[in-house]
């Protein structure tokens, strides 16, 4: 072949072969839902899906209108909930601080053994979910709100452990020089050169997680942790709709609120 | 007075940035160093705070032998050698204050710094190099709010309140315009003159090179290849340095640049009048 001049060079984003395989790839992928699918309608039980809207609509009606003046009722396990979040929320603050720091490359004291221990703290932290976490706590501490916050504490260590270290690694690193250039301590380089960096994400995290920690901890009481979750429990198990109708208004109440404070604070910060 | 006695330094990755580098600067020299990107023009001055760590050589000053120094030693060492940086290096989300302040943290303890309670004679210090670099009103604005020239005045400040007894200068100008380049040059040379403190200006551009050096150095692949009073940096030790280009074009390029400068301060101050 001759050369290709430049107006006859012709361009193509992929070669023949990536098109072949990406060709390939999508034909593998349509397979498999065809047999997922195959498997899927085998299994159900379909007089069960049939009755499903007369089922609904039954369970609709038993929830609607929700019963108002439970409220009463719900108002202090709505402040137990949100007490777990935020305490859980410090406790996971005050114990990833310091691990997100060991686990940063660059401020770590020890390369080869604080550091893989502290990744594997946040790992493991991050593995579980609180529900396990308030499982286990239960059976350890009892029920109640304890548990709970030690749950949410525990499972906050792995997201602001996680999201922290990063925002450290991430750090300007002329900046850090310039202080460590004028003789200072190295705690004085973190107090100087790397905090003021990290402290609007820090914030932003702490602040997002708090949020998040709100959505859990209304669940944690399915489990005996304590929170607005115990009466959901409690209703559900009378099945009393109207009750849990109004909890689950009460839960997206909060949700909302905390949300729109989060967003607030974060906007303020960044 | 620094004295550089047989200085090498070679990266991890094998690159030789530095071979064999000696030259003494006594006190009160401006030394201008040039050359070309990669010539290890940074790592030089960074061998001489043990930023970087270098391979071979020793680095005096006064008599002081920097490379022997462990780190509590390195410290106190750090906090006589002023350093200015490229593109300013200020911590940028705390104050003006904080930043020239942060040039004490070599001679207060953790807590002190801390809690922002340094010494009211560093305060003192702190304020008089703020009115020095122009920058008084400014002092409790944050470092980001402020302009690529009033940043490097800052940078400035920040390394004179070390009390220095050497600055290294690192590209001071590298990011600034031609006229902001000519004002810092011109204020770093000017504080130098006040104190009799030596310092090593690395710079890339020639012209404000020999405008405001006493001595010039040329590295060239971690080699000195030049070494003198600006007034000898003929075409010929330009190209033994960069290699060949022409510089007399260069040259006249930059005095037109200078001219059209003139011109339309000129001209500026027509309209100032007119208005």
């Amino acid at each position: 072949m001759s050369m290709a001049t430049p107006q006859t060079a012709v361009w193509h984003h992929r070669t023949p072969k990536t098109r072949l395989a990406m060709w390939a790839g999508w034909l593998a992928c349509v397979a498999l839902f065809v047999w997922c699918w195959e498997m899927m309608t085998e299994r159900t039980i379909w007089a069960f899906v049939y009755d499903a809207p007369v089922a609904a609509n039954d369970l609709l009606g038993r929830a609607f209108p929700p019963k108002w003046d439970y409220i009463e009722r719900l108002l202090w396990p709505l402040w137990d909930t949100m007490n777990i979040a935020t305490l859980g929320t410090l406790l996971g603050i005050v114990l990833a601080v310091p691990l997100a720091f060991l686990a940063a490359s660059n401020t770590t004291p020890s390369r080869h053994i604080l550091r893989p221990a502290a990744l594997f703290l946040i790992v493991a932290s991050r593995s579980i979910n609180s529900l396990i976490w308030a499982l286990l706590l239960v059976s350890i501490l009892g029920p109640g709100i304890l548990a709970g916050i030690i749950a949410i504490g525990l499972r906050s260590v792995g997201f602001i452990g996680k999201l922290l270290y990063e925002a450290i690694e991430e750090t300007d690193i002329r900046q850090i020089e310039a202080v460590t250039a004028t003789g200072a301590s190295q705690a004085q380089i973190l107090n100087y050169g790397i905090v003021p960096q990290v402290l609007p994400t820090f914030f932003g995290i702490s602040v997002f997680r708090w949020d998040i920690n709100i959505r859990e901890s209304a669940i944690l009481g399915l489990v005996g942790a304590g929170g607005i979750g115990l009466q959901l429990q409690a209703s559900m198990s009378v099945l009393a709709w109207n009750q849990v109708s109004l909890i689950l208004l009460v839960i997206l109440g909060t949700v909302v609120v905390s949300e729109w404070v989060s967003a607030k604070v974060r906007h303020a910060i960044i | 007075m620094l004295k550089i006695d047989g200085l090498g330094k070679t990266y991890k990755a094998g690159d030789k940035a530095l071979s064999d580098v000696s030259f003494e600067i006594p006190k009160g020299q401006v030394l201008g160093l040039i050359g070309p990107s990669g010539a290890g023009k940074s790592t030089l001055i960074r061998c001489i705070n043990r930023l970087v760590q270098p391979t071979t050589g020793k680095v005096w000053l006064n008599d002081l032998n920097i490379t022997g120094l462990r780190t509590g030693e390195l410290r106190r060492a750090r906090r006589q050698i002023g350093m200015i940086f490229q593109e300013y290096a200020l911590v940028e989300r705390l104050t003006v204050m904080e930043n020239v302040l942060s040039g004490r943290l070599g001679y207060v303890g953790f807590w002190r710094s801390f809690l922002r309670k340094f010494p009211a004679a560093d305060i003192a210090n702190a304020y008089r190099l703020l009115d020095r670099v122009g920058l008084m009103q400014h002092a409790d604005k944050r470092a980001d709010a402020l302009s690529g020239g009033q940043r490097q005045r800052v940078g400035i400040a920040r390394a004179l309140s070390q009390n220095p007894e050497l600055l290294l200068v690192d590209e001071p100008t590298a990011s600034l315009d031609p006229k902001t380049s000519r004002q810092i040059m011109r204020l770093i040379v000017e504080i130098c003159r006040e104190r009799g403190l030596p310092a090593i200006i690395n710079i890339h551009d020639v012209v404000l090179a020999q405008q405001f050096s006493d001595r010039i150095i040329g590295l060239q692949a971690g080699r000195v290849v030049f070494d003198g009073p600006p007034s000898e940096l003929s075409e010929d030790a330009l190209t033994l340095i960069y290699g060949a280009e022409d510089w007399t074009a260069m040259r006249k390029g930059a005095d037109e640049d200078a001219a059209a400068e003139a011109e339309e301060r000129a001209e500026a101050q027509k309209m100032m009048g007119a208005l």
